[in-house]
């Protein structure tokens, strides 16, 4: 049995109209929700890469965005590698949204993950947040050397390396879904200097 | 003599290690789904290698992306490079980066400063 979203209530054309002045309101230039996996990640790199490239933004800026979409997608599809989870389960599923801003791009994620691993997450996240350069660097050398690769194939580095390259403390929040699920978001900032 | 020849893909790096020449050239991007399985069949082959390396050996290393996932198995590349050095056998990384950016820039300096291997650090003109 698989997780069950709570669903709105919504009448359904309320629910588009107000989902696209919504992308308005917020500056999102890009919304996704489905599967995440290797080959959805490639295809939505790409597509924000030649989208960066068609409107002359900056190339270490464009390097940025790229690098902070790859990280964020990876993680999703590395933790929804599950050798138990169907293969339409929510748990391969994620959201993606891409702002642009006058300042800054803002990349969105979103999955669903035991809330167990959410304290976990939170710690992670608390922690990064309070470091400057000086002990970031020294944070990514340390695990870069000393961590392993996890079973998934994730090196730990992927939050560090983040905020390391943008500057920007990482945005986080979880949502309750059920007594065993939470639904994580993560914003990561992109300064288009 | 033994060439490891792996062609690039969209997420993955073009290698050629020559081993009678001692170069090795390692460029593209890096972000393979699995890094272990692309690069473990490498740390492989360049620890063969190691028991018996060319006069001298070149690494040229021109990325222009890798992933968090990939930086761990650079660095794991790299102390085979080290391991060498320390045997006195003569090596050097040839690091390029592309002349916009100072993040790979930056990647090359740091693992300079993590391994005891002599490094150069070039910027690559658009285009090279």
């Amino acid at each position: 049995m698989d997780i069950n979203i709570p669903k709105s209530n919504k009448g359904f054309l309320e629910f588009v109209y107000g989902f696209y002045k919504g992308m308005k309101t917020h500056e999102i230039t890009l919304a996704y929700e489905g599967e995440i996996n290797h080959q959805i990640m490639k295809a939505f790199t790409a597509l924000a890469q030649g989208k960066m490239d068609k409107e002359s933004e900056g190339t270490q800026v464009q390097k940025r965005v790229y690098h902070v979409m790859v990280e964020c997608l990876q993680n999703i599809s590395k933790h929804a590698f599950h050798t138990d989870v169907q293969p339409d389960s929510e748990l391969n599923r994620g959201i993606l949204l891409v702002i642009k801003t006058e300042n800054e791009y803002k990349i969105t994620t979103g999955n669903v993950i035991e809330s167990g691993h959410s304290e976990e997450l939170k710690k992670t996240l608390t922690q990064i947040n309070t470091l400057d350069k000086t002990d970031l660097d020294k944070l990514y050398k340390t695990q870069l050397k000393e961590g392993e690769l996890s079973k998934r194939g994730g090196a730990g580095l992927g939050f560090i390396d983040i905020k390391r390259k943008t500057g920007q403390n990482l945005e986080f929040h979880f949502f309750k879904v059920d007594n065993r699920y939470s639904f994580f978001l993560l914003t990561s900032i992109i300064p288009r200097n | 003599m033994n060439i490891l020849e792996i062609f690039p893909t969209d997420d993955s790096p073009e290698i050629k290690f020559n081993s009678d020449s001692g170069i090795f050239i390692l460029k593209g991007k890096s972000l393979p789904e699995d890094v272990s399985s692309f690069y473990d069949p490498v740390i492989n082959w360049l620890g063969e290698y190691a028991k018996n390396p060319a006069g001298k050996t070149q690494v040229n290393v021109m990325l222009t992306y890798f992933n968090t996932a990939s930086s761990k198995l650079l660095l794991d590349i790299l102390m085979v490079f080290e391991q060498m050095h320390e045997d006195g056998k003569e090596v050097v990384i040839n690091w390029f980066y592309p002349d916009y950016d100072e993040d790979m820039k930056d990647a090359g300096l740091e693992y300079a400063e993590m391994v005891d291997i002599p490094f150069v650090h070039s910027e690559l003109k658009e285009n090279e």
